[in-house]
């Protein structure tokens, strides 16, 4: 099973396993990690907020419109933020690091 | 004054519409409360154009549809309903239960039905140290009375309709500075457009970036830093006007001493009724084992409350299982 590397809230580092027909944040989700993700991934509120790993950003999917602006609803955004409910993973995204943003 | 009625639904959301349905066509009268300034929920605050494919017999259906279609359908039978507060105290009478909002409306009702999805809808507060302190002083997240900006610095933060038509209206009688992440904007293509003349004019300012710390500067202004890419910078103001959009959260249901499941509410699955008789629970809100946080699951369990309900408001009389196809009963009711 390819894998992702998580940094949580405490700054703790560790890998999950996933599954690619399976979005970002439910991966995260299933793995117990505390991601609101309050609309339950239809892009309507910016609570599953994450910070994509410089080396990687550039291999996803360019963001959307819709995705761009609820992240204005997010705090703390920077040049790396996404919704990781927008992100669809893939087979190619193995090794794929990630920061959980701050509530 | 205080109303009365059989039950007050907490929550106008697809699940707590519905129950007016289930409800209705057992002689039960309903008020239904909700934080929003509309009907809905969930449905037409977050999702009001996205599509919803798994409501049985709608291939699909937007939030903002399936809402109308709702409304329609309880039409019949009445509902009163009282947005734009939140319920916040309920307290135990003879009659059954009085209900208090925070805008001090109060129903008495027999039951009652707790449809409040993920929460009640409350402004999401940027997370800068002690702002709470500033709170309702320095700092509003919602604007009651805009005559206390008069002639005052102001520093608008967010970049959707709330803060472009503020900045926009404030505009007219206050310095207004306009602040945020980047120059794009998300909201009504018109507001956008008055902004930009505005700024040209040099009617307002705006800056890009976001608001990092708050402090205290003498009198009652305050001090913001803000963050442009790498760059910190400061501004002082009277007055900080947040309006990052809307976040839920259970609010004073928690403390109602209801037995909670991380922050759900527990209840069984004949009669969908809370640990506190006469309290009952149905949708996102609610807990048992096998929950599944589908529309379709409370539009379930709201028929089921209802046999319940139904025992509380009319003791004495029995309840005859009928169908809205056969009932000419049912029929006259729906005035069909």
């Amino acid at each position: 099973m390819p894998k992702l590397i998580i940094t949580d809230r405490s700054g703790k580092k560790s890998e999950i396993e996933y599954d690619s027909n399976f979005t970002l944040m439910e991966s995260l989700r299933d793995n117990g990690y505390d991601i609101e993700a309050s609309c339950g991934g239809c892009c309507a509120c910016a609570t599953c907020h994450v910070y994509i790993d410089e080396k990687w950003i550039n291999k996803l999917k360019n963001m959307n419109d819709d995705e761009e602006s609820m992240l204005d609803q997010a705090f703390d955004v920077k040049n790396n933020s996404r919704l990781s409910c927008q992100i669809d993973l893939s087979e190619e995204f193995d090794g794929l690091e990630i920061e959980i943003a701050p509530e | 004054m205080t109303e009365k009625t059989d039950v007050v639904i907490i929550g106008a959301g697809p699940v707590g519409l519905f129950a007016v349905f289930e409800l209705g066509l057992l002689n039960i009268k309903c008020h239904l409360v909700d934080n929003l300034d509309k009907v809905g929920g969930q449905c037409a605050e977050l999702y009001p154009e996205k599509p919803i494919y798994d409501i049985p017999s709608r291939p699909v259906v937007t939030g903002q549809e399936l809402t109308d279609e709702l409304i329609k359908q309880i039409n019949p039978f009445k509902p009163k309903f009282h947005l734009n507060q939140q319920v916040e105290k309920i307290a135990k009478t003879e009659y059954g239960w009085i209900v208090e909002t925070n805008i001090g409306t109060k129903v008495e009702a027999k039951c009652i039905v707790v449809a409040a999805g993920a929460g009640s809808f409350v402004p999401r507060k940027p997370p800068i140290e002690n702002i709470e302190s500033f709170e309702n002083k320095s700092v509003f997240y919602a604007i009651r009375d805009k005559s206390i900006f008069k002639n005052k610095k102001l520093l608008i933060a967010g970049g959707g309709d709330s803060a472009l038509d503020w900045t926009n209206e404030l505009s007219k009688d206050s310095n207004v500075t306009l602040i945020h992440r980047r120059k794009e904007f998300r909201a009504a293509p018109d507001s956008v457009s008055k902004m930009q003349e505005l700024e040209t004019k040099g009617k307002i300012k705006f800056l890009k970036g976001q608001i990092k710390k708050i402090s205290k500067i003498q009198d009652s202004r305050i001090m913001l830093e803000y963050e442009n890419d790498d760059e910190k910078l400061n501004i002082e103001v009277d007055y900080l006007l947040p309006f990052f959009g809307l976040k839920m959260e259970l609010g004073p249901i928690a403390k109602w001493g209801l037995n909670l499941h991380e922050n759900l509410i527990k209840v069984d699955t004949e009669k969908f009724e809370t640990s506190t008789p006469s309290i009952f629970a149905i949708g996102d809100i609610n807990w048992y084992p096998g929950k599944l946080k589908l529309i379709l699951s409370g539009f379930h369990e709201s028929a089921l409350m209802a046999q319940e309900v139904f025992k509380y408001c009319f003791p004495n009389k029995k309840n005859i299982f009928r169908y809205t196809t056969s009932s000419k009963e049912l029929q006259k009711k729906l005035g069909v």
